[in-house]
């Protein structure tokens, strides 16, 4: 089973490399962009097809190690 | 007083540290490997700089995940002395021994350049030998020391007394231009400045021998 875990700052939390992207592509003409924020995607392989129990654990994973939930959110994507 | 400098994959500032320490208290410290899980009896765990583990997935991620550092909390619940500088206070962060985190600073860039910090607490053994306001240069070298902690928290910082030491020219974007700050019990610091490169003055500075003395004078 394939899982694709997205890691972005929270909302609330200044994105200086996500204004830096919008700066750079208002520069490029894409004035329609308003906001930009950028993050990180971690594709995991995982053992197994119980999808309800991976998606428990690749939670635990993201607690304790892929995000840092002070300034970080995430999300989870299942692909069986 | 006797310390301990963890080594991780890739400190640069482990000798810096090392060094600074041989000339503070005389003797040379316990150079500790990141896989060994356990330290030697010390007063003092100092957590260098550098690039611990690459700086894979978040600064100081891995390193907080390492044997030693289930020591290093060990050493720090029993009350013992834990100094952070630049990637240590990362790691520090990560590992929750310290609360907030260090983000991405926020002009984006590097910052390698002596900064001027105001000592902003003098109750604590790392800062007792300072002046209260005193004006001190120490170099700061970091991509990550924009702190950030939600506004209770930081409120809780200030209120506690806990906000050690802050830029007075803030040269990352670091919430309330923190510089350093102390655990609850006042027992860790954690600081993206580093003092143990003010330590000679043929290499910029001795700014930071009073943290060391200081360190010396309630530990030993």
């Amino acid at each position: 089973m394939k899982a694709r875990v997205f890691v972005t700052l929270k909302n609330d939390v200044l994105d200086p490399q996500g204004k830096a992207i919008g700066h750079a592509l208002n520069g490029l003409g894409f004035g329609q962009v308003d906001e930009v924020r950028q993050g990180k995607l971690i594709e995991l392989e995982i053992a197994g097809s119980d999808a309800d129990k991976a998606k428990v654990a690749i939670k635990e994973m993201c607690e304790k190690l892929l995000a840092n939930t002070v300034i970080e959110k995430y999300e989870i994507e299942l692909k069986p | 007083m006797k310390a301990a400098v963890i080594v991780f994959p890739a400190s640069n500032c482990d000798r810096d540290a090392k060094t600074a320490l041989t000339e503070m208290t005389g003797k040379s410290p316990a150079m500790i490997w990141h896989q060994d899980s356990e330290l030697p009896d010390v007063d003092l765990v100092v957590i260098p700089g550098g690039f611990s583990y690459g700086d894979y997935l978040r600064c100081g991620a891995m390193a907080s995940q390492s044997p030693v550092m289930r020591a290093v909390k060990a050493h720090a619940d029993m009350g013992g002395a834990v100094l952070g500088i630049c990637n240590g206070f990362q790691v520090l962060t990560e590992s929750h021994l310290l609360p907030g985190a260090l983000m991405r600073n926020a002009g984006l860039k590097f910052v390698c350049k002596p900064v001027t910090l105001r000592v902003e607490e003098t109750q604590s053994a790392f800062t007792s030998g300072y002046d209260n306001g005193q004006s001190v240069m120490f170099p700061v070298a970091h991509g990550e020391g924009n702190y950030y902690a939600d506004d209770a928290t930081l409120d809780r910082l200030e209120g506690e007394g806990r906000v050690v030491f802050r830029y007075t020219a803030n040269p990352n974007g670091s919430a309330r231009d923190i510089a350093g700050i102390l655990s609850e019990k006042r027992n860790v610091l954690g600081m993206m400045p580093h003092p143990e490169r003010v330590v000679d003055g043929a290499t910029g500075g001795t700014d930071g021998r009073k943290l060391f003395q200081s360190l010396i004078e309630t530990l030993s």
